[in-house]
């Protein structure tokens, strides 16, 4: 595709909500690799929960409204794996017997890019002058991971970022346990399993943990504080928008 | 509000033991095979091919049914259609009845697991053995298998010697060529002595009307030569058109089971001994289980071919090969054990095949059980998309039961209400920043996170009242207003 002049922020409602400064940064970010940068206000949530629940009348009932909020839309830019998975592989599903609203889908699907892979698929950008001074362990979240098969962008641009050390986990690629409402229906397994993620970032010596998706980060970052862990958790976008040392996280932190 | 589930898993996580039985196995069995996946270069073609195959079967079922059953007549065995577990059992347990059957050896059988045969037969005054090392012990046990693959993967060492111990007689060792052989030893005479022996198949050969049974123990090709009467149970969906699709089947259910390039014994029985053949059973008798399976062909949300909806999504669940591979990667099924799951199949296949064969109240909550990690639809070898299946059968539940669960359809309701107003939403998020989050946590949703997490810390304001108040949009960019 062509290289969009202008992106709309597909900003998620974990993250407009709670982790505002994921927003800011990744506004950073893009601004700093020359683009304009929109944020259509009628926009939620895409539905994903009440879909992952078994409400699929709810979930499309909402997903209408995102399609609704994103319809001028040249380029879509979110700062999750799991939200942008969810509407480009659940979206056909959910408006399957409406033949207006799936072409709508899946046109906006086609340009709906999770953040790392807008800027290296896309853009091109591997180096985004980042500096971020600390040793970090990168969780591959599975929608990131398993559904857009994202996991060369994310690592490509931390490579790219001074000062940063990327300690590997023997489990990058398993599941943190949070699983949306899983993490609420079955708590003390959704915690065991973010125990498992713990130790492996303990066992590779990193002091922060990286991911592209918020609901996993908060999940493990909740679980982390409980145990009274000094692990820290950020955002790619948090890392990617430091442009001196300390500034990474700055906002909002 | 607890269902077994919840306790079942309660119990799994403070079982240390199991929890170091758990880790091990796993990983063992994962690596094994990720290790023969990468070995086949062409590993993911012969996955679209047995998936490509199984879907042709499954759509043309009752044809190659048909032909499975004319060929094993023709070589002189003996079919019978079981629509449900008790059908099945009852049959096994009157022709060993009509033979004056007292002792029957068992393979490893995940069907027969499923129809309890082993219970039927002891209820008649048959005695049926395991024979299969594994299920051996946990038969002696007074268990069910835990894994498909390992049945009883969720014992320690120490454990079977005690058991040796107290139900063999042999004092104590944790020597595992010791536990070996004297497993062997009593086996043996059980195999010599038995008038029956008792199968299931991996495959099932349509043309040839032969049926396909891959181990590592031997124990198979005994049980079904040494007896007199060899009766396999079959599920309908094991059947396969063809001969030469075991070129495609063998190397993945071996390399996906347990890392191998082949079971170290693959027999490929057509029929009872035939004249002038040394050896092989008097007499074979092929069953023929439905036991649900054709409810979940009979899908409702199946579509014609062609449309733009993913075809056949539930008949999908009997493309199955029960390689147990999914069961390896499945965080869930890693904390948890097989002795959570509801019934005989555990993992992601028994979370999709459990409320379809027996019902959603059969096995609440199942559906849920799963973070939707994707795992299991990477490592399936037919392909299986189990975490949509997951979301299909979570979605069927839910309208299956109007009246349950009331307070979160409600809160799903409102909450889809109100991201429809986008207004209400901002007000609401600014508001919610006033209420203490004690309160907020006090009951809930927010309350179960609690459980186990600090909740996040709630910022002073949204994202999006950030930009409003600090972002003036440039012209042009106030996007996404509908047109």
């Amino acid at each position: 595709m062509a290289i969009p002049a202008r992106v709309s922020l597909f900003i998620t409602c974990i993250v407009d909500q709670f982790f505002p400064q994921v927003g800011i940064a990744m506004v950073e970010v893009l601004e700093r690799c020359g683009l304009q940068v929109g944020f259509p206000e009628g926009q939620t949530c895409c539905g994903q929960p009440a879909f992952n629940t078994g409400y699929r009348k709810e979930a499309r009932r909402v997903a209408r409204g995102w399609l609704e909020a994103f319809h001028g839309s040249e380029a879509i830019v979110a700062p999750s794996g799991s939200c942008v998975a969810f509407v480009r592989q659940q979206f056909p599903e959910l408006f399957h017997d409406s033949p207006a609203e799936l072409d709508e889908a899946t046109r906006l699907a086609a340009r709906t890019w999770e953040l790392t892979e807008f800027l290296v698929s896309v853009l091109g950008r591997e180096d985004v002058g980042a500096v971020y001074e600390g040793a970090i362990g990168y969780h591959e979240s599975c929608h990131l991971l398993r559904e857009l098969r994202i996991s060369r962008q994310p690592r490509a641009l931390l490579k790219n970022v001074r000062g940063l050390e990327l300690r590997e986990l023997d489990l990058a690629q398993e599941c943190c346990g949070f699983g949306g409402t899983f993490s609420v229906k079955f708590p003390e397994l959704s915690a065991a399993m973010a125990d498992e993620k713990l130790r492996s970032a303990a066992r590779a010596g990193a002091e922060t943990l990286v991911a592209c998706d918020m609901s996993c980060l908060m999940h493990l970052d909740g679980r982390a504080r409980r145990l009274g862990l000094p692990l820290r958790c950020l955002h790619i976008a948090q890392i990617l928008a430091g442009t001196s040392a300390g500034t990474a996280g700055r906002a909002g932190a | 509000m607890k269902t077994v589930l919840d306790e079942r898993i309660e119990t799994a996580l403070e079982d240390a033991r199991l929890q170091a039985v758990l880790e091990q196995l796993a990983f063992r069995f994962a690596t094994a095979r990720n290790q023969a996946a990468a070995d086949l270069p062409n590993w993911e073609e012969l996955r679209t091919q047995a998936h490509a195959i199984k879907r042709h079967t499954i759509e043309n079922l009752s044809t190659y049914l048909q032909q499975l059953e004319a060929r094993v007549r023709e070589r002189g065995g003996t079919v019978y259609w079981a629509d449900d577990a008790a059908q099945a059992c009852s049959y096994v347990v009157e022709l060993a009845r009509a033979r004056g059957v007292k002792l029957a050896v068992k393979s490893k059988s995940m069907v027969t697991e499923e129809i309890e045969l082993n219970h039927a037969l002891g209820r008649a005054g048959i005695e049926a053995v395991e024979t299969d090392l594994g299920e051996y012990i946990i038969q002696l046990a007074g268990e069910k298998p835990s894994h498909i693959v390992a049945p009883a993967v969720h014992k320690s060492r120490a454990q079977i010697a005690d058991l040796f111990e107290k139900k063999l007689g042999l004092p104590h060792t944790e020597d595992v060529a010791k536990l070996t052989a004297t497993a062997r030893a009593v086996l043996r005479q059980k195999f010599l002595a038995a008038g029956m022996g008792i199968t299931g198949a991996n495959f099932a050969i349509a043309e040839s009307g032969s049926i396909v049974l891959m181990e590592n123990e031997g124990n198979i090709r005994f049980s079904s030569s040494a007896p007199k009467i060899h009766v396999a149970v079959v599920g309908v969906e094991k059947v396969i058109p063809r001969m030469a699709d075991l070129a495609v089947f063998l190397p993945l259910l071996a390399r996906s089971a347990t890392g191998q390039k082949l079971g170290s014994y693959v027999s490929i029985l057509s029929g009872a001994r035939r004249p002038g053949e040394p050896d092989g059973p008097e007499v074979f008798h092929l069953v023929l289980l439905d036991n649900g399976r054709t409810r979940m062909l009979a899908d409702p949300v199946a579509q014609p071919e062609g449309s733009p909806r993913r075809p056949t999504l539930r008949r999908q669940t009997l493309y199955c090969i029960r390689c147990g591979a999914c069961l390896n990667v499945c965080p869930v099924y890693r904390k948890i054990g097989g002795h959570a799951y509801p019934w005989v199949y555990s993992g992601p296949i028994g979370a999709i095949l459990t409320p379809q064969m027996l019902g959603f109240p059969m096995a609440p909550k199942l559906p849920f059980a799963s973070s939707l990690c994707g795992a299991c639809r990477d490592v399936c070898p037919v392909k299986i998309p189990i975490p949509e299946m997951l979301l299909l059968l979570r979605s069927l539940e839910t309208e299956s039961m109007p009246g349950g669960r009331w307070l979160e359809r409600t809160g799903f309701r409102l909450w889809a209400w109100a991201m429809r107003q986008p207004w209400l939403y901002r007000l609401g998020g600014r508001a919610a920043r006033f209420i203490p989050a004690r309160l907020l946590a006090a009951a809930g949703p927010l309350a179960w996170w609690r459980k186990t997490r600090e909740l996040p810390v709630f910022p002073g304001e949204s994202f999006r009242d950030w930009w409003r108040e600090r972002r003036a949009p440039p012209a042009g960019m106030t996007t996404g207003r509908r047109p």
